[in-house]
């Protein structure tokens, strides 16, 4: 499948809808087991990344991820604005100056960020992070590469999103919390499965709507 | 949610903008969130900072003899990058920069990234990462341990090695050994509330009480049922020098910190029984902080810290600085 410059556009538009949509159940979460800012945070940051992406209106994909990625840096904070900001950044030198990408190079590109995000987190998969999400993600697209199975990738996510539930946190606020942060679903790994749901959507133009805010709740 | 506030994406701007109205030693760089001396010497600069809601930390320890910059992020949020990169920039003045970090993973995180934005500009940056919550045990989480209110000590003594004129490892190593002799804990009698959120960060019962608190109203380490100042001091106390190692006739430091929402007199009235676990075990006590200096909004409760003295540490920790919110 294709991935081209308007995809992305729409990508990043829905997301932050989305965002702004579920920012009071990430608070909540949040709010269990760490400050209590994950949705207000995520759903600002990308608000200006939609933003700035209209205004400057980039002519490829790969300035298009850069364009997010400083809009990210400079208005998301906490742990969420670099690790987000990197995702884009990574994304960013793989996509550069290509107006549209195939499959393979979008496995590519999810590889490059999650390393970015392994590199900036120094998180191991299993610590209740959203890494936890992105190598569910990236290992199912490795195997299933050219295959088309997005929207399996969805079920996959969401699998992956529900398993950090029961996990204690090793890396993030929530690991102060020891033993304690086990039954709450980590924020970052629902937001993350919230890009991914977004990202099926955009490549695939339908895909289902996930109702995180009864699953994770 | 009762508040004195305007429109709430205001609320970190209308701060300094009050604080820096009320103080004209500080100067706000324009279009950011950063405060700085008006006046910057030439010598090592000194930047911390983290979210708000901590107030006086850390923009109140802006002051000759304290810290050149403070960078205030969103309310418990750590400030981006291009912000800390603006204050490291800013005060910078060719003898090199030192950050310092209080232990979340966020500030690590965009503190450092701001340090490899400043070394790609060829400025000196050295950071200290502050870990003094001793509620946290090192052991079992490969994160380490917070930093909490000991981290305005290490802005207190590497500000004044600062301002008399050491270089910038020099600073590096003092600070650095302030964090190694500092240890924190704190308690919650009530839970604060994040102004953009509304609502608490967590409930508590009447006659219940957070021990091991942070400082940005995530829960502590266990809730207990509320007990007298002197076994609630008794008990943080004990935490502490049971991590740090003390001997009979070690000179310390003590700080008892006001979460926001606590009289004075509740502080005094802790440190009334302070007093007589160090004079129990032998220390002397060369200095005792009691006030608000790292806060968490409107939370009740307070933080212990106990920072292990030597003569180096003393003389700098007594130098003179016209920080605003350090006592005079």
């Amino acid at each position: 499948m294709e991935f081209g410059l308007n995809q992305f556009k729409e990508f990043i538009t829905e997301y932050a809808q989305r965002l702004e949509e579920l920012k009071s159940t990430l608070n909540e979460l949040d709010n269990r087991i760490g400050d209590g800012d994950h949705g207000t945070n995520m759903a600002r940051g990308f608000q200006v990344a939609n933003q700035q992406l209209q205004a400057k209106n980039p002519t490829d994909i790969g300035t298009a991820c850069n364009t997010v990625a400083m809009a990210l840096l400079g208005n998301v904070g906490g742990a969420s604005g670099p690790l987000y900001g990197t995702i884009f950044m990574k994304l960013a030198s793989v996509f550069k100056e290509k107006l549209s990408v195939d499959d393979e190079m979008l496995l590519n590109g999810f590889l490059f960020a999650k390393n970015g995000i392994i590199e900036r987190g120094k998180a191991q998969y299993g610590d209740k992070t959203m890494l936890d999400v992105w190598e569910t993600a990236t290992s199912f697209l490795q195997s299933n590469v050219g295959t088309n199975r997005y929207r399996d990738l969805m079920t996959v996510v969401q699998e992956a999103v529900l398993e950090t539930r029961d996990r204690v946190a090793k890396k993030g606020r929530a690991a102060y919390l020891g033993p304690r942060s086990a039954g709450t679903c980590d924020p970052g790994s629902v937001s993350s499965g919230l890009f991914f749901e977004v990202f099926v959507r955009a490549l695939d133009g339908e895909g289902a709507i996930i109702r995180w805010e009864t699953l994770v709740l | 949610m009762k508040k004195l506030v305007n429109e709430l994406d205001q609320y970190v701007t209308e701060m300094l903008n009050g604080l820096v109205s009320a103080n004209p030693s500080l100067r706000r760089v324009e279009g950011t969130q950063v405060l700085v001396r008006r006046e910057l010497s030439a010598k090592v600069g000194l930047v911390s900072g983290g979210g708000s809601g901590h107030e006086p930390a850390h923009a109140g320890f802006v002051g000759t003899g304290m810290l050149d910059g403070a960078v205030s992020g969103e309310v418990f949020t750590s400030p981006t990058p291009d912000q800390v990169y603006a204050a490291i920039n800013e005060v910078n003045q060719g003898k090199g920069v030192l950050l310092i970090i209080k232990n979340y993973t966020g500030d690590v995180m965009n503190f450092e990234m701001a340090a490899d934005m400043a070394r790609a500009e060829g400025i000196d940056v050295a950071q200290v990462i502050v870990a003094d919550d001793v509620a946290v045990e090192n052991s079992t989480y490969t994160i380490g341990r917070r930093g909490i209110a000991g981290t305005v000590f290490v802005h207190k003594i590497a500000g004044a090695a600062a301002e008399a004129g050491l270089s910038l490892q020099e600073v590096h190593r003092i600070a650095q050994k302030v964090t190694e002799n500092v240890r924190s804990m704190g308690m919650a009698l009530t839970p604060c509330t994040v102004p953009a959120n509304g609502k608490p960060s967590f409930d508590l019962e009447e006659q219940e009480v957070e021990i091991g608190i942070g400082i940005h109203g995530e829960p502590g380490i266990e809730r207990t049922s509320l007990q007298s100042a002197n076994a609630t001091a008794e008990f943080l106390f004990g935490k502490i020098v049971n991590d740090l190692p003390l001997t009979s006739g070690d000179e310390v430091a003590i700080m008892v910190n006001g979460m926001g929402a606590t009289p004075l007199s509740e502080l005094f009235i802790v440190n009334h029984h302070v007093a007589d676990l160090t004079s129990e075990k032998k220390l002397k006590v060369h200095k005792t902080l009691i006030g608000e200096f790292m806060t968490s909004l409107e939370m009740a409760g307070f933080s212990l810290s106990v920072l292990k003295l030597d003569e180096e540490l003393k003389k700098f920790l007594d130098a003179p600085t016209s920080a605003p919110a350090w006592p005079r």
